[in-house]
């Protein structure tokens, strides 16, 4: 870990404000991330605005109906609230399929949707890694890649964001609001939040330099059925190898892109009427593999149409 | 020297156990310093003055040399106070042509410009504090010149060669029978590289009073690790004392030890201050040892009734460009099943990866993974019941020496565990029980370890309020060494367990080999049991003679040691007293085990059977353990809950094997893929679902005078295969790459058209 500064930050305003102003700043919230990624000397901010303490931790029932979660409100807050075990059952199980219960006690929900990928390659910092030093290359390409993207990948990065909680705000269609250093607040659909990678992976959000997270905003709780599947060597403390958010006929998918990969193409098939394997297979026309990720094909023309088949036995049951 | 007739026929309070100590499932010694955290291991020991805090540079290529050193940053980088490399690192002992075990040797750090594996350590960096060291350490400016390398095992098979010392054990002609044998099984599996990942990395504490040292370090055998650091640093073996109080895991990789050691001690010399150094996590991956990968080639003959003709398992491995270390998984199969010709060796490919050693059951858990699945092949090809196969080709004697077993349980532990696990509900075809989307599948394999005995001392102190202290250079790596020799002592001299003290991990200390080869408990118990009778000679020759006591006259053959009492029938005194009048300083006997003259001529091993359930989701993959029972046959059990915590340990052990475990070699860099926790994938809690082990009654008279025998290892013997087994009986697929992960099991399935 490189030497760093650090500030408590009192107020949103203040904190995008000194954000913005200090360069190589970066926040900090439950840093379930961030601190491991700096030991290993793959982050190295100068300076560190702890923004855990804010008070943006409620979760606010909405005036549309829906539900207003304070960025920082930790994983295990919401997996456990009432109102979104009983409407929203999928954010549930997508959180608790998430890191482990000391890890979901400390993160954050802001955090969740900034964490990094788990890519080994990003991990090890020996390694050619065009995320973490842009330029230098990407090692995964020709190495040991099961855990790769098959959607969106470039030449330049084939790692996936690792989160589960954004696949099913993906699928739920919920909005991001954010402060900025400017103080003007905006919000905007989950989906515009992350990037692919493109020529520049090290940029993997369309946030601006300081802006902050303030909250994650559901709609009013949506029809049909609600799952979320998630495939993993093991059963717990694992990241996926595919995961599936499936609400109503929203579909959204994990660890299968640089970002949480709602499944439009499988939507439109399912609204035209095509079965959930055509459906899926649909989506997957624009699958590529990189060598020891081609299984994951197979994982999610799987585990979708199971998944489906599960939402739509819990809609009819409902 | 002793004979195992000896053993069989001499009583003693341990096969007495008359106030029910042993086999007792008695709480650890130590467990509630470690629960509360105030158990100091070797990076927390405090010094007697501040210390400086050391960082280690590893190497970012797997083959090599250094050609350029610049170390005027990291020298300028705030509290550093030393940074090494090769060009500037102190003299130490050469390094031997080879290493053992057991040998003292030295094991110099930093020696030279060249690099033989990724993650070798090239430099340290000594600071004021950790941080300081860190960053220092970022500041090292190495310029590596790579080399062409040898990293991926199977790339290379053309290059195995036989063991140095070693041959292929043939009986009778294998190839004939197995040509002329009307059932056959031919399959090979494959296993992967794994890494021990004990909880408590690698770490030393280190400082100098004058031209003593004194180490706090965290290894597994204490006296061989103090003569070979005095060896490495080219001191007299008694100018080091080396102490490992409390290891958090050792399993093997801390069988020897590593630079944080050497470093450690040199860098306090230098500086003339306290050192401590620990490997990252990182570091603990490639820096120290690892399981290798085998490639196990199973062939098996029977005849249509189930009688194996022809047995052959034959195993290539591989080990580091320097290294002779051999994973023997093809031994176990000379012990296990009777067939008439039989054809065992190992061939060794040597890589340009990191170094490979012993981990936890080398041989038997890779090993019983391939042969293990072999049998249930078989069974199926021959239309029986695993079990029942396993049963008719139980030898009598054992199958490639012709010697007497010791005791051999393992038909017992097979149908106890089909018995106490429903193994009648079984259908033997695969791929009908359906639970929701899982597809339900019953396995079992048979287990089998060695049981070794070496040579060990001990001693026992009674102080003037009658407690006793048990002193030994032993180690307790998570294994229950404290508890179980507190329990000896207790029931030799007739004290409550209250009133034992435990003193190990301390070279100053009687010595003992340590821990390993599941030969600790056997070997350190046994050591401390004779030390508990000559006290116990001696007491009574103190008692006997003092006018004062009541067991004045003796005759001291009759006394018995009891609650803290001593007595000759209704005459009696507290322990604390005699010891009081007489021996107020204390009073202490020293005692020793060597291996019996004739225990040679006996086959003596632990035994188990494994049973597990496990269930396949068809749609992706994946596996989950929801039952799994272990039934162990391991000689006189000493302690109950440690017994079964190192059983199921093992089992868990054997899942992750089957299931989860693994480090795959980047071909292009030398390095290992997972280097964390989180991406080396051990079973979890959730990962398991029911679990038990079951010890039966046993005593095995010619293994020790304690009759007992070792768990440490038997438990992961064969528990994989059991899981792979039961894969098959779940789903139809086998898989033979371990681990079975969803995407293996899925091409399979699908492969198959499911």
């Amino acid at each position: 870990m490189r030497p760093f500064t650090y500030e408590r930050a009192t107020d949103a305003a203040s904190a995008v404000k000194a954000a913005a102003e200090t360069p190589n700043a970066k926040f900090l919230a439950g840093g379930t991330n961030l601190l491991d990624l700096m030991k290993l000397e793959i982050e190295h901010p100068a300076h560190l605005i702890d923004v855990g303490r804010l008070p943006m931790a409620a979760i606010e029932e909405t005036p549309e109906g829906g539900l207003r979660i304070g960025a920082m409100a930790t994983n295990s807050h919401v997996a456990a609230d009432a109102r979104v075990r009983a409407h929203y059952p999928v954010l549930t199980q997508a959180i608790v399929a998430g890191g482990s219960g000391q890890l979901r006690n400390k993160a954050t929900t802001g955090g969740n949707l900034l964490q990094r990928t788990r890519c080994a390659y990003f991990y090890d910092t020996t390694k050619p890694c065009n995320k973490r030093a842009p330029g230098s290359g990407c090692g995964a390409l020709e190495g040991l890649n099961r855990n790769s993207a098959i959607f969106g990948a470039s030449h330049a990065c084939i790692a996936t964001h690792p989160s589960d909680m954004a696949v099913a705000l993906t699928a739920l269609g919920a909005t991001v609001e954010t402060l900025s250093p400017s103080g003007r607040a905006r919000a905007f659909p989950i989906i515009e939040l992350h990037r692919l990678p493109g020529e520049t992976p090290d940029v993997e959000t369309h946030l601006i330099a300081g802006e902050l997270i303030t909250a994650v905003v559901l709609p009013p709780p949506p029809d049909g059925g609600q799952v979320y599947r998630k495939v993993r060597d093991r059963a717990s403390y694992a990241g996926g190898l595919a995961s599936v958010a499936v609400v109503g006929a929203n579909l959204a998918l994990g660890a299968v892109a640089h970002k949480p990969w709602r499944a439009v193409d499988a939507e439109a098939a399912l609204k035209a009427g095509a079965s959930p394997a055509e459906a899926i297979s649909r989506e997957l026309e624009a699958a590529s593999e990189n060598g020891r990720n081609g299984f994951k094909i197979d994982v999610v023309s799987r585990l979708v149409p199971a998944a489906i088949a599960e939402a739509r036995a819990q809609g009819r049951g409902a | 020297m002793s004979s195992v007739i000896d053993w069989e026929n001499t009583p003693n309070p341990v096969k007495e156990n008359r106030a029910g100590n042993i086999g007792k499932a008695v709480d650890r010694y130590e467990g509630p310093l470690k629960v509360t955290g105030t158990a100091p291991y070797a990076y927390e020991v405090e010094p007697p003055s501040p210390p400086a805090y050391g960082v280690l540079v590893s190497a970012p290529i797997a083959k090599g040399r250094i050609t350029a050193v610049d170390i005027a940053a990291a020298q300028a980088s705030p509290g550093v106070q030393l940074v090494w490399t090769y060009q500037n690192a102190p003299a130490q002992g050469p390094r031997p042509e080879r290493y053992d075990f057991f040998t003292p040797s030295p094991r110099p750090a930093l020696e030279s410009d060249e690099v033989y594996y990724f993650g070798q350590q090239v430099a340290v960096v000594v600071a004021d504090t950790l941080e300081n060291a860190q960053a220092g350490a970022a500041l090292v400016n190495l310029t590596f010149e790579d080399d062409a390398k040898a990293v991926t095992f199977h790339d290379h098979f053309a290059e195995a060669v036989q063991p140095p010392g070693e041959s292929d054990v043939e009986i009778g002609d294998f190839e004939a029978a197995f040509a002329a044998a009307p059932v056959t099984v031919d399959d090979v599996w494959r296993t992967p590289l794994q890494n021990h990942c004990q909880m408590e990395p690698c770490a030393t504490t280190a400082w100098w009073d004058g031209d003593q040292l004194t180490v706090h370090t965290s290894v597994q055998m204490v006296r061989v690790a103090q003569n070979s650091l005095a060896e490495t640093l080219m001191m007299p073996h008694k100018s080091v004392r080396l102490l490992t109080r409390y290891v958090g895991g050792g399993f093997g990789g801390k069988g020897s030890f590593y630079e944080d050691l050497v470093l450690a001690a040199l860098a306090a010399r230098e500086l003339g201050r306290p050192v401590k150094i620990a490997l990252s996590r990182q570091q603990m991956m490639h820096g120290t040892v690892h399981r290798p990968a085998t490639d196990l080639h199973v062939r098996l003959g029977a005849t249509p009734d189930g009688k194996l003709t022809a047995m052959s398992l034959m195993t290539v491995t591989h080990c580091d460009r320097r290294g002779n270390f051999t994973e023997h998984a093809s031994n176990f199969a000379r012990n296990l099943y009777a067939a008439p010709n039989r054809l065992t060796g190992h061939r060794l490919i040597r890589l340009d990866l990191p170094v490979a050693s012993a981990m936890r059951a080398p041989g038997e858990a890779s090993g019983t993974l391939s042969l293990e699945v072999a049998m249930d092949e078989l069974a199926e090809k021959l239309g029986m019941d695993p079990v029942e196969l396993r049963i008719l080709n139980e030898p009598p004697t054992d199958p490639e020496t012709g010697k007497p077993f010791s005791i051999r349980q393992l038909v017992r532990c097979m149908r106890e565990g089909a018995q106490l696990f429903g193994w009648d509900r079984r259908n033997p075809i695969p791929g009908r029980v359906r639970d929701g989307r899982w597809l339900v599948g019953l396995g079992m394999a048979a287990a089998i370890r060695g049981n070794f005995l070496l040579p060990a001392k001990a001693s026992f102190t009674v102080d003037a309020d009658g407690v006793i202290t048990v002193k030994q250079g032993m180690t307790d790596i998570g294994t229950g060494t404290y508890t179980v020799l507190a329990q000896i002592a207790a029931e030799t001299l007739g004290v409550p367990l209250a009133d034992v003290r435990v003193e190990i991990g301390d070279s100053e200390l009687p010595p003992a080999p340590g821990s390993g080869g599941q030969f600790g408990a056997a070997t350190a118990g046994s050591a401390a049991l004779d030390a508990g009778m000559n006290l116990r000679a001696a007491i009574a020759e103190i008692a006997v003679a003092d006018p004062a006591s009541p067991l004045f006259g003796g005759p001291s053959e009759d006394i018995t040691f009891q609650d803290g009492v001593i007595a000759i029938a209704n005459r009696s005194e507290r322990l604390s007293d005699l010891i009081r009048r007489n021996r107020p300083e204390g009073l202490t006997a020293e005692g020793e085990v060597r291996p019996a003259a004739d225990a040679g001529l006996w086959s003596s091993h632990t035994y188990g059977a494994h049973y597990v359930e496990v269930g396949v989701d068809t749609v992706t993959g994946e596996v989950r353990t929801r039952r799994m029972l272990g039934v162990f046959a391991a000689g006189r059990i000493l302690n109950y809950k440690t017994a079964r915590s190192q059983l199921t340990g093992g089992m868990i052990w054997g899942v992750g094997s089957a299931l989860t475990e693994g480090n795959a070699v980047d071909p292009h860099y030398g390095s290992l893929i997972n280097q964390d926790l989180a991406s080396y994938l051990v079973p979890v809690q959730a990962d398991i679902g029911e679990l038990d082990a079951i010890m039966l009654d046993e005593v095995d008279d010619k293994a020790n005078p304690m009759g007992i025998k070792g768990v440490g290892e038997l438990g992961i013997s064969g528990a994989g295969a059991a899981v792979a087994n039961a894969i098959y009986n779940a789903c139809g697929v086998r898989v033979r790459d371990y681990p079975i992960t969803p995407d293996k099991l899925l091409a399979a399935l699908m492969a198959k058209g499911l």
